[in-house]
């Protein structure tokens, strides 16, 4: 199987702390790989290590069997790298579909006139199509989120790194944002989705793994991950 | 009749005030760099212009042909090479190195040109004039210099708004990492938002050295004059500067009419009236 993603025992160190510790982790093309742990495990590290906002200490990065360990972050998003962050981060003084304009021209490398047919499609495939031209700063929480999410996608993103995107939403909404992540994952985009919404998760990912301290904790079928007594305990602070 | 003609030609004297501005509210708006040698390379442009046009035996205006690009890879390369190094949380860094530039410049060209005052020269347009209806005769030289003024910042507005690299300038404005991350090379687009910023900063020395003298130390007070009009107008707008700097012509017009040494005053008074009743500036940006 071809990996489009492969972390080699990456170790990055704050100080005292290692936000990951030898970790690796290998996710297939067109896979949707879920992963938990408890706040501080390292799981937003891993992100910013993927996209370059961070650069690892120790070990290896490569994507489609490309090593981009030491590549600018701009150039990993060109790739086809697309993230969303924890809380989002818009352009607030530019409009929702200039926000993706942005990265359909500078990272997916689109013309003008391409870049308006994939934004309106992104924009409609998210539910922000009416709210093309309000300014990104005067959204809503819920629709702030999906803005996130569209902005990644502006990007026709091969590998899409969700980062809580569920959090802070009513059950209601988190039921129509994970549809939309089902449908985009459909459609052939890789996701690795970090939430702490397990059923969220579980009802889209096909294999899960559990960070914590750095390091993975354990790694397989969601359900099965997810009764293992060691997870429990961790994760939920059950003791077996 | 008198003020209106004063308030006139003051108005057009804000073109070239607003040409100053433009170059330091690029690089403040998209790098919030406040660039302290923007007045050096304002009297660099100048005297690249005074070389090029007695070297090639072309006339000032013609000159810009090769000082406007000259000044755009020069603005790029300093962006690139230094700049961008200095760039992060901490405003002070770009602070001292820029004000290092300006004494670097002002030195340089002390050493190369000596403290004389120069002048550039563009033929007979410098003093052929124009009758307005009611009488009131207006340079044919300053109403080009405000219709240029005019013509860039409704050129720099388009590419803004309009253009797939203004959304680039206005997103690493807004959010250099989440640019980064939408594919923007940051380091690429600083440098080509400071050429830009020093091929408007060539037009304006050139245009500022036709209209007036200027020597080697001549630099600073045209970075106060480009600061007062980006203040005035308001950050982030560049119909604000234009505005800003009419504001300031206007001032320093009729400061000069009511006593010679009351010229400069006015201006600096003016700002400063602004400042206190409406600090954020006339015109700031509140939506982009």
């Amino acid at each position: 199987m071809a990996f489009l993603l492969e972390l080699e025992q990456v170790t990055k160190s704050f100080g005292a702390l290692k936000a990951t510790d030898g970790l690796s982790l290998s996710v297939a093309e067109g896979e949707a790989l879920a992963v938990i742990g408890p706040n501080g495990a390292g799981k937003s590290t891993m992100f910013n290590l993927v996209t370059g906002d961070t650069r690892p200490d120790e070990g290896r990065i490569r994507f489609a069997g490309e090593d981009i360990s030491a590549m600018a972050p701009h150039a990993r998003s060109r790739l086809g790298i697309g993230r969303t962050y924890q809380i989002p981060h818009p352009f607030a003084k530019m409009t929702v579909f200039e926000n993706l304009l942005v990265g359909a021209i500078f990272g997916a490398g689109q013309t003008e006139r391409e870049s308006y047919d994939t934004c309106a499609e992104v924009l409609d495939l998210v539910g922000l199509l009416a709210r093309a031209n309000a300014p990104a700063g005067s959204l809503t929480l819920l629709q702030r989120k999906r803005l996130e999410l569209a902005r990644a996608l502006a990007l026709r993103p091969r590998l899409l790194l969700l980062d809580e995107i569920a959090g802070g939403l009513t059950e209601h909404e988190c039921n129509e944002l994970v549809e939309t992540i089902r449908t985009i994952h459909t459609r052939g985009t890789t996701i690795v989705w970090v939430e702490h919404i397990v059923h969220a998760l579980v009802s889209i990912a096909s294999r899960l793994i559990v960070i914590n301290f750095g390091r993975k904790l354990a790694e397989g079928d969601p359900r099965e991950v997810m009764a293992d007594p060691r997870v429990r305990e961790v994760y939920l602070g059950i003791s077996a | 009749m008198g003020w209106v003609n004063i308030i006139i030609q003051g108005g057009l004297l804000g073109g070239l005030y607003a040409l100053f501005a433009i170059g330091l509210a690029l690089s403040f708006g998209i790098m919030r760099l406040v660039n302290i040698a923007h007045g050096d390379f304002i009297v660099l442009s100048a005297f690249v212009a005074m070389i090029v046009s007695a070297g090639l035996g072309i006339s000032a205006i013609a000159s810009l042909a090769v000082v406007i690009p000259a000044m755009f890879a020069l603005g790029y390369l300093l962006q690139r090479g230094i700049l961008n190094l200095t760039l992060g949380s901490d405003i002070l860094p770009p602070l001292l190195v820029t004000f290092g530039i300006s004494v670097i410049i002002q030195n340089l060209l002390l050493e190369g040109f000596g403290a004389d005052i120069q002048r550039l020269h563009a033929g007979a347009i410098e003093t052929e004039s124009v009758i307005l209806p009611g009488g009131i005769a207006v340079g044919v030289f300053p109403l080009l210099v405000f219709v240029l003024a005019v013509v860039c910042i409704a050129g720099l507005q388009f590419v803004f708004y309009r253009t797939g690299l203004g959304r680039a300038f206005r997103a690493a404005s807004d959010d250099p990492d989440t640019a980064e991350l939408m594919g923007v090379d940051k380091r690429h687009i600083y440098a080509l938002a400071m050429g830009v910023a020093m091929a408007f900063t060539a037009l304006a020395g050139v245009l500022f050295a036709i209209r007036t003298t200027f020597e080697p130390s001549s630099g600073p007070i045209r970075l106060i004059y480009a600061f007062e009009a980006v203040i005035i107008g308001g950050l982030g707008s560049f119909w604000g500067t234009l505005v800003g700097g009419m504001i300031l012509g206007i001032a320093q017009a009729i400061g000069a009419a009511l006593s010679p040494t009351w010229q400069i005053l006015a201006g600096h008074i003016a700002f400063l009236v602004v400042l206190i009743v409406k600090p954020s500036g006339l015109f700031p940006r509140t939506r982009d």
